[in-house]
């Protein structure tokens, strides 16, 4: 079943088609990756589903119901999370008022203080929850921020380069939490570059080339795609 | 109750800060008993700006917004009173005048906000948008000095400012002298308390949130737009209310009130006490106005000067406020203070125990 149906959509920024007649489905339970070379369109993507653009053609579905032309906020209350690429933090307030302020629109009294304490242990914030969310590292604020979207406990959770700056050791920790979650039943669409990431979570992946839907498929059909690996995953095999 | 007004969006919190709040309180209080009259009409009169500066405070240091429109609402409670309280006849009624005078500047706040804010308009177009209405009304209310410009038995009288208004009467009581500064202290207190609760509440964080970073607060499922629109209504509801208390006090309002110096005094007080906090924006705006008038009385042109020193002074060296930074050194050496005396005591605890054993 379709959680996110985006169909026929198109983005144009004056000449420049950034996006071309995509069509995609994200099924409820399954964590899909948006692949492709720089350039492919996949962000630009992954904010007309946020709700940040307007396509300039087509149709967003969420759960069935057509959002092509609510806000973000609005998408978000039907059960969407998202993060973004640069992390998007709160960066002069302390950590557990980004929290807070995550928490609040779902959660009160003890129960918040609960999730609160939980959201920051599992996070490994706990020890850094009264400073800044600015003076942490760009690692830390990225793992705040998906925090902060798993604070709205989201039908669908949307990330957009996660792990952009992390080490190898953090790359990996999200990918498990990303896994963790899932397992429970959350669906999630991950933006992403890297493929050892890409391998470590994903069940499906749609591939992005010059704004159009190049292959789709398993993460297996998806590897062993040579017309893929010419425009994409060649250097990756590599390493 | 307790935790909103201790919450982590205000400077001063704890046993120590309220009992110095309330031995000024209590100062204020009794200071009439032993000022002259004259005295007491000035401190009334400085504590009827508290509240414009207040509003500002919560538009610009709270909510991101530098709004120099405070006294376009002052100007429109203000001369929105003279003519309620001129046209109702006076006596009780003024206390209608001036309820009346607050809602409409905060319905013109409401109309002004929704097409700025639903417009997209931000950041330093905010400022612009506002200013250039507050200038439109004061040119506007300039020209209206022919007999054609009234609004039933009220005249505007341009340059020369609207008079003839009775200030605040309940019964046959003017609410003058101590009585109106009493009202301005009861007045203030009410509305500090009320504005430290809101920005400590979940909207308050909703609102920081929405300083900080619009987009993310948004990401969060909050509709901003909605929070800025409050905001610049409950700041500029609180500019009118100056305006409406400035005529009530001195019966006469004059589009000079409203202009580009007026216009700039508000962003002078908050910049200079710290925009990001109540309790600064309150401190320091007392303060700026105290020195301003005493200065004025030898030379305005004087007064006028040093406040454009201290604004540049605040953009140079204390960007986040003088007062405010005051304000954080007395907490942080108190708290370290605190910390030190708690980790000697241990330590004497502890080599009580080892002597012992």
């Amino acid at each position: 079943m379709a959680l996110v149906d985006v169909k026929g959509v198109t983005k144009r920024f004056g000449g420049l088609t950034a996006v071309s007649d995509v069509d995609l489905t994200v099924n409820v339970g399954e964590v899909h990756c948006l692949i492709g070379p720089n350039g492919a369109g996949k962000s630009t993507l992954f904010k007309l589903i946020v709700g940040l653009y307007p396509p300039t053609k087509g149709n967003i579905f969420f759960d069935s119901i057509d959002i092509t032309e609510e806000r973000p906020f609005a998408r978000v209350q039907r059960g969407m999370s998202i993060k973004m690429q640069a992390p998007s933090v709160f960066k002069e307030l302390p950590v557990r008022q980004n929290i807070q302020i995550a928490l609040q629109g779902r959660f009160s009294g003890a129960e918040r203080d609960v999730e609160e304490e939980r959201l920051l242990t599992l996070l490994d914030l706990a020890s850094e929850s009264s400073k800044l969310a600015g003076a942490l590292s760009h690692g830390q604020q990225q793992w705040l921020e998906i925090g902060m979207a798993l604070a709205l406990q989201p039908q669908l959770l949307l990330l957009d380069e996660p792990t952009a700056g992390m080490s190898p050791e953090e790359t990996f920790k999200t990918g498990e939490l990303i896994k963790s979650f899932n397992a429970e039943g959350m669906t999630v669409l991950v933006v992403e570059h890297d493929m050892a990431f890409v391998r470590q979570i994903a069940q499906r992946v749609t591939v992005l080339h010059l704004g159009k839907i190049f292959a789709r498929g398993s993460l297996e059909t998806i590897i062993q795609d040579e017309k893929v690996a010419e425009i994409y995953l060649g250097k990756t095999h590599a390493h | 109750m307790f935790k909103l007004l201790d919450g982590p969006q205000t400077l001063g919190r704890g046993r120590t800060f309220w009992s110095c709040f309330l031995a000024v309180l209590a100062a204020a209080l009794i200071y009439p008993v032993f000022a002259d009259s004259y005295d007491v009409g000035n401190f009334s009169y400085f504590l009827i700006w508290v509240f414009m500066a207040l509003g500002l405070c919560l538009i610009w240091g709270y909510g991101g917004m530098l709004s120099f429109g405070q006294t376009f609402f002052f100007g429109i409670s203000g001369y929105a009173y003279g003519v309620l309280a001129i046209n109702m006849g006076g006596g009780s009624t003024t206390i209608a005048a001036l309820v009346l005078s607050v809602i409409i500047a905060m319905i013109a706040a409401g109309i002004l906000g929704y097409f700025m804010i639903w417009g997209g308009i931000s950041g330093i177009f905010f400022g612009i948008v506002t200013l250039s209405a507050t200038l439109v009304l004061a040119f506007f209310l300039g020209q209206t000095a022919g007999p054609e410009w009234h609004i039933g038995t009220a005249r505007l009288n341009g340059f020369n400012g609207m008079k003839g208004m009775d200030p605040l009467t309940v019964g046959d009581f003017y609410i003058e002298g101590s009585a109106l500064y009493y009202v301005m202290v009861a007045l203030i207190v009410i509305v500090y308390i009320a504005l430290r609760m809101l920005v400590n509440s979940r909207i308050g964080n909703v609102i920081v949130a929405t300083r900080e970073n619009p987009q993310r607060a948004e990401m969060l499922g909050y509709d901003v737009r909605k929070y800025q629109l409050l905001t610049f209504i409950i700041g500029s509801g609180l500019a009118g209310l100056s305006g409406a208390l400035y005529t009530s006090w001195g019966q006469f309002i004059t589009p000079s009130s409203i202009g580009l110096p007026a216009a700039a005094m508000p962003i002078v007080w908050v910049a200079f006490s710290g925009r990001s906090d109540l309790t600064a924006t309150l401190v320091g705006s007392f303060l700026l106005l105290f020195g301003f008038q005493t200065i004025t009385v030898y030379s305005q042109q004087a007064a006028l000067v040093l406040m454009g020193t201290l604004l540049l002074a605040t953009v140079m060296l204390a960007p986040q406020g003088f007062v405010l930074g005051v304000g954080k050194l007395v907490v942080d050496r108190w708290t370290r203070r605190r910390r030190r005396d708690a980790n000697s005591t241990l330590a004497d605890a502890g080599r009580l125990q080892s002597d012992e054993a």
